[in-house]
C-alpha cells in the first residue's frame, strides 16, 4: 500500500482526508437532492388547484439562469488553475467572478420567484408551489453558502492569507460549487424543460 | 482550512491550559474523551427511555388501568422509541466507534477531531431539544415513525410536540452525518501500515458499513422531516390531504431511511459480538471473510427492503411480492453470520465471563427476533401481524436482545481498556441473568398477544379480550429488566470508585490492536504506530504455532509498557471551543424554529441567535490556528 | 510542501473554456429541441441524454474526477447511483412514468 506525504501526515490511500470527505459529502448530498426531486416528480400533475407549472414557467428566462451557473463553473475552475500556478491576481479575479455569477443566479431566482408569486404560485398554495419552492430554495441555499465561502476565500487572498500551498481549499470549494451546478443541470431538465410540451405547443 | 499565522484576536487562540476539569471536557477533541462523553450521555438517555417503558408497562399491566391518560401514553411510547433509537442505541454504537476504531486501526485519533467533538455537542443539545416537549406543553406523540397526516397541526393533539420531533431529529441528523463522514474517512485513510481492508477487525468493518449507511440514509429522512416541519410551521401542502398530499410519500421517505436505520442499529452490535466470541472461545473468528461480506451484503440489501413496513397500505401485489422476496433474501447473510458465530464457539475453550454471556445471549435472542422477522416478510402473514404486539415482540428481540445485549457485551469487554478497572464479575452475571430472564418474560408473551389481536399503541384494553394475564407477566419482566439495569448502574458506580490498576492492558488475552497498548490508553494511543502483518496481528505477537500445530506463547521481551514518568513527545490535535459553540448554536436555532408557530417573535429571535452562534462557531473553527504537526 | 497531484493530465485554461462553450451549446440545443414539434415524442430521451452528457462533462473535467484517484469516483458514484435508484423506485411505486 503506497503512502504519500500530504499536509504533514501520511494517509493510507495517499489522498488528503479533506478531499476524501468532500467527495463523500457530495455523494451524500446526492441523496438529499434526490429526495427533493422525488417529491417534486411524484407530485407533478397532482395539484388539486392551480397555478400549474406550464402556466408560469418561462423557459428562455430560466435557460439564461442555467447558462450563468454553467459559466460560473468555468470561472471556478479557472480560479483553481490560477492558485495552483501561484497566480494570486487571477485567483482573486476568478473567485470574484464566480461569486458575482452566483449572485446573478440567485438574483434571477429571486426575481423569478416574485413573478411566480404574483401569478399565484405560493409555497402554501398547492403541491406544485410547495415542492417547487422547497426544491429550488434548498438549491439556492446551497448556492448562497457557496458564495459566502468563495467570498471568504477572496478576502483571505486579499489579505495575503491564501497561499499556493493551500490550493486544496480552493479545490474543495470548487468541488462543492460544481456539485451545486450539476444539481441545477438536473433541476433545469426535470422541473423546467419537461413542462415544455405543455407550454410551447 | 488553515490561515497563515499573524496576530490573532484573542478569542481565536486555542485553549491550552485545560486538560482536566469541565473546560477540558468542553474543549476536548480526543476521541477517547468524546467516546466517554457519548457513553455516559447515552446511558442517561437509556435510563430515561427505560423509565418511559416502565410507565408504559405499568399502565398496561391490568385491563382498564388509568395510571396515565391517553395523551400522555401517546407521548410515552413515542418518546420511548425515539429516545432508545436516536439517543441511546445509536450513540452507544458511536461511543464504541469513538473509543475503539482508532485503536483497532492503529491510529492516534479520527480524521477530523473537531468534527468529532461537534457530533457529540449536537447530540447532547439535540437530545435535550427532542425531549424539550416534556416540559413545554407536550412531547412528540404521533409515534416514532410519525405517519402523516396525523402529524399535521390540524389533525394531531394540537401540541408542539411534533415540532420538537421534526427539529430535534433534523439537528440530531447533522450529528449522525458528520460522524458518519468522519469515521468513513478515518477507516479509509488512517489505517496503520500493512492494515489492508481484509485485515481490519470485524468491529471496524461494521463501523465502516454503518458509516456508509449513515451518510446515505440520513439525507432522505432529512427531507421528510423538512417537509413535515414546513407543513406544520409554514403551511406547505406536502402531506395535506385536501391539497392532494399523499400520506404514502411520508411513509416511503421515512422507511427508505428507516430500514437502513435498523441496520445502523444492529451492525455495530454484530461487530462487537464478532470480537467478543473469538476472544472468549480462544479461537479465531470462524469465516472472517463471510462475516465481512455478509455485512456488506446486508448494508447493500438494506436499501431494497423498506416497503416491507408498508405491506398493508395497498401498494399492490407486484410491489408487495418484490419487497417480500428482497426481505427474505436479506435474512440469508444474517443467517450466515449466526452460523459463523456458532462455528467460532464450537470446539473452542469457552470462558463464560460477562462479556461472553451477553454475546451468547445476543446470538440466541437475535435468532428469535430474526425468525419473527422472517414471518413478517410474507405479506399475507404480515397482514395479521402489522400494528399488533407481534411486531413489538420482534423489534424488541432484535433491538434489546440484539443491539442492547451486544452493547452491554462491549461495555464489559472494553471497560478495562479505558478505565484501568474491571467491572465486577458477579454483579455482571446478575445483570445478565436479570436482563435475559426479564426480557424473555417481557417480550416473549408479546408474540402471542399480538397473534391474539392486541394492537400496538393502545393505552388500555378491556378485560374481555383475555389479554390481561400475559400483559401482567410482561410487566413483571420489564421490572426485572429495570432491576438488572440498576444492578449495572451500581456496578458502574462501585467500579468507578476503585483505584486504577496498571495490569489491565490485556485482561482477556485479546486478538486486536487495542489490547496491545496500556490501560487506560495514553493520550497519543500508540507510542509507535504498529506495522500490521495480518489479521489479528496482535495475537500473532503473543502466540505462534509449534511444529505439532499447538499454540505456544511467545516469550515477551522488554515490556512495551512504559512508566508514567517517561515523557513522550507526540503532539496531538489542540483543544477547541468552537465545536461546542457550533453544536449548541445548531440546537438553539432548532429550538427557535420549533416554537416559532406558537411564539413567532421569540422563536425567530432565538433561531437567528442560534444561527449566528453557529456561523461564529464555524468561522472561528476555520480560522483558529491549525493543529501542530505530529512528530514521532 | 507541494500539494500532490496524482494526475498527469491537467486540462489547460483553453480546454476549460472550450468545455464551457460546449456546455453552453448543449444547453442551447436542449432549449431549442423543446420548440421543435417534430421531436416532441422523443423530447424526454433527448433531454435526458443531453443533460446526462453535461453532467458527466462537468463532473469528469471540472471536478477532475476523470483524472483523479478511483476512490473519489466510488464515493461519488455510490451516492449518485443510490440516489437515482431511490428516485426510480419511488416513481415506479407511485406509478409515475414521467
Amino acid at each position: 500500500m503506497t503512502t504519500h506525504e500530504t499536509a504533514g501526515h501520511t494517509t493510507t490511500t495517499g489522498l488528503d482526508n479533506r478531499k476524501v470527505m468532500m467527495w463523500a459529502f457530495i455523494g451524500s448530498d446526492c441523496l438529499f437532492f434526490a429526495s427533493l426531486v422525488s417529491t417534486y416528480l411524484l407530485y407533478r400533475g397532482k395539484s388539486v388547484v392551480g397555478p400549474y407549472p406550464y402556466e408560469v414557467f418561462n423557459i428562455p428566462y430560466t435557460s439564461v439562469s442555467a447558462f450563468v451557473l454553467l459559466m460560473s463553473s468555468l470561472t471556478m475552475v479557472l480560479a483553481l488553475s490560477a492558485i495552483q500556478r501561484g497566480d494570486h491576481t487571477r485567483l482573486r479575479i476568478w473567485l470574484l467572478a464566480t461569486s458575482i455569477l452566483g449572485c446573478i443566479f440567485l438574483g434571477g431566482q429571486y426575481f423569478e420567484f416574485t413573478v411566480f408569486v404574483e401569478q399565484g404560485v405560493t409555497l402554501q398554495g398547492n403541491l406544485f408551489g410547495s415542492s417547487f419552492f422547497t426544491l429550488t430554495s434548498f438549491h439556492g441555499l446551497h448556492v448562497t453558502f457557496g458564495v459566502v465561502i468563495l467570498m471568504s476565500f477572496f478576502i483571505m487572498s486579499l489579505r495575503g492569507r491564501l497561499s499556493q500551498e493551500q490550493s486544496l481549499n480552493i479545490e474543495l470549494a470548487g468541488l462543492y460549487w460544481h456539485f451545486v451546478d450539476i444539481v441545477w443541470i438536473v433541476i433545469f431538465t426535470v422541473v423546467y424543460l419537461i413542462e415544455a410540451p405543455n407550454i410551447v405547443h | 482550512m488553515a490561515a497563515n499565522s499573524g496576530s490573532l484576536p484573542k478569542f481565536l487562540e486555542r485553549p491550552t491550559s485545560y486538560t482536566t476539569g469541565v473546560w477540558g471536557w468542553i474543549t476536548t477533541v480526543d476521541h477517547k474523551r468524546i467516546g466517554i462523553m457519548y457513553g455516559f450521555t447515552a446511558i442517561f438517555f437509556f435510563l430515561l427511555g427505560g423509565l418511559e417503558a416502565i410507565v408504559i408497562r405499568s399502565q398496561l399491566a391490568f385491563a382498564g388501568n388509568e395510571i396515565v391518560s391517553p395523551d400522555i401514553y401517546n407521548q410515552l411510547f413515542t418518546m420511548h422509541a425515539l429516545t432508545m433509537i436516536f439517543l441511546a442505541i445509536m450513540p452507544l454504537a458511536v461511543t464504541f466507534f469513538n473509543l475503539i476504531v482508532p485503536l483497532q486501526i492503529g491510529a492516534r485519533d479520527v480524521a477530523f477531531p473537531r468534527l468529532n467533538a461537534l457530533s457529540y455537542w449536537i447530540y447532547l443539545s439535540g437530545g435535550l431539544l427532542l425531549n424539550a416537549g416534556w416540559i413545554l406543553g407536550g412531547a412528540a406523540d404521533s409515534g416514532w415513525f410519525a405517519y402523516a397526516p396525523l402529524t399535521l397541526d390540524q389533525y394531531g393533539s394540537g401540541g408542539r410536540g411534533m415540532d420538537f420531533y421534526s427539529l430535534g431529529l433534523l439537528v440530531l441528523g447533522i450529528s449522525s452525518v458528520a460522524g458518519g463522514l468522519n469515521f468513513l474517512v478515518t477507516i479509509i485513510n488512517m489505517r496503520a501500515p500493512g492494515m489492508t481492508l481484509m485485515r481490519m477487525p470485524v468491529f471496524t468493518w461494521m463501523a465502516f458499513i454503518t458509516s456508509i449507511l449513515l451518510v446515505t440514509a440520513m439525507p432522505v429522512i432529512t427531507i421528510a422531516l423538512i417537509e413535515l416541519a414546513l407543513d406544520r410551521i409554514l403551511g406547505t401542502q406536502f402531506f395535506a390531504p385536501g391539497a392532494g398530499g399523499d400520506p404514502l410519500l411520508w411513509q416511503h421517505l421515512f422507511w427508505v431511511f428507516g430500514h437502513p436505520e435498523v441496520y445502523i442499529l444492529i451492525l455495530p452490535a454484530m461487530g462487537i459480538v464478532s470480537e467478543v466470541l473469538p476472544t472468549f472461545s480462544k479461537k479465531p473468528l470462524f469465516g472472517y471473510p463471510f462475516i465481512i461480506f455478509s455485512g456488506i451484503f446486508i448494508g447493500f440489501m438494506g436499501w431494497a427492503v423498506w416497503s416491507h413496513h408498508m405491506f398493508t397500505v395497498g401498494m399492490g401485489p407486484v410491489a408487495n411480492a418484490t419487497f417480500a422476496i428482497t426481505t427474505m433474501l436479506i435474512a440469508v447473510p444474517t443467517g450466515v453470520k449466526i452460523f459463523n458465530w456458532i462455528g467460532t464457539m464450537w470446539g473452542g475453550s469457552v470462558d463464560f465471563k460477562t462479556p461472553m454471556l451477553f454475546s451468547i445471549g445476543f446470538v440466541f435472542l437475535f435468532i428469535i427476533g430474526g425468525l419473527s422477522g422472517v414471518s413478517h416478510a410474507a405479506p399475507p402473514s404480515d397482514y395479521q401481524q402489522q400494528d399488533t404486539y407481534y411486531i413489538v415482540a420482534h423489534l424488541h428481540y432484535v433491538l434489546f436482545g440484539g443491539a442492547i445485549f451486544g452493547i452491554f457485551s462491549g461495555i464489559y469487554y472494553w471497560w478495562p481498556k479505558f478505565s484501568g478497572t474491571l467491572l465486577n464479575e458477579n454483579l455482571g452475571v446478575v445483570h445478565f441473568a436479570l436482563l435475559f430472564i426479564g426480557m424473555n418474560m417481557s417480550f416473549g408473551p408479546m408474540h402471542w398477544l399480538g397473534m391474539d389481536g392486541m394492537p400496538r399503541r393502545i393505552y388500555t384494553y378491556g378485560a374481555e379480550y383475555g389479554w390481561e394475564f400475559w400483559n401482567t407477566v410482561s410487566t413483571v419482566g420489564s421490572y426485572m429488566i429495570a432491576l438488572g439495569t440498576i444492578v449495572f448502574i451500581v456496578n458502574v458506580f462501585y467500579t468507578m470508585r476503585q483505584e486504577r490498576r496498571t495490569d489491565l492492558a490485556d485482561p482477556w488475552d485479546g486478538r486486536t490492536l487495542e489490547w496491545s497498548i496500556p490501560s487506560p490508553v495514553p493520550e497519543y494511543n500508540f507510542k509507535e504506530i504498529p506495522i500490521v502483518n495480518g489479521l489479528d496481528s496482535f495475537w500473532d505477537t503473543k502466540y505462534s504455532t509449534d511444529k505439532d500445530g499447538y499454540m505456544t506463547p511467545i516469550p515477551q521481551g522488554a515490556s512495551d509498557e512504559h512508566t508514567e514518568d517517561e515523557e513522550v513527545d507526540i503532539h496531538m490535535p489542540g483543544l477547541s471551543y468552537f465545536p461546542f459553540i457550533t453544536g449548541i448554536g445548531l440546537s438553539v436555532s432548532g429550538f427557535g424554529f420549533a416554537i416559532y408557530s406558537q411564539f413567532n417573535v421569540v422563536g425567530l429571535t432565538i433561531a437567528i441567535v442560534g444561527i449566528l452562534a453557529t456561523f461564529f462557531g464555524a468561522y472561528g473553527w476555520c480560522f483558529e490556528p491549525a493543529d501542530p504537526e505530529d512528530h514521532h | 510542501m507541494a500539494t500532490e497531484h496524482h494526475n498527469t493530465e491537467h486540462p489547460s485554461s483553453l480546454k476549460y473554456v472550450v468545455i464551457a462553450l460546449i456546455l453552453s451549446v448543449v444547453t442551447a440545443i436542449e432549449v431549442a429541441v423543446v420548440y421543435i414539434e417534430a421531436l416532441s415524442a422523443l423530447l424526454l430521451p433527448i433531454l435526458l441524454i443531453l443533460s446526462v452528457g453535461k453532467f458527466i462533462v462537468v463532473v469528469g473535467y471540472y471536478m477532475h474526477l476523470k483524472f483523479d484517484n478511483k476512490l473519489f469516483t466510488i464515493l461519488f458514484g455510490s451516492g449518485l447511483i443510490l440516489a437515482i435508484y431511490v428516485l426510480c423506485a419511488l416513481m415506479l411505486l407511485f406509478g409515475v412514468f414521467i
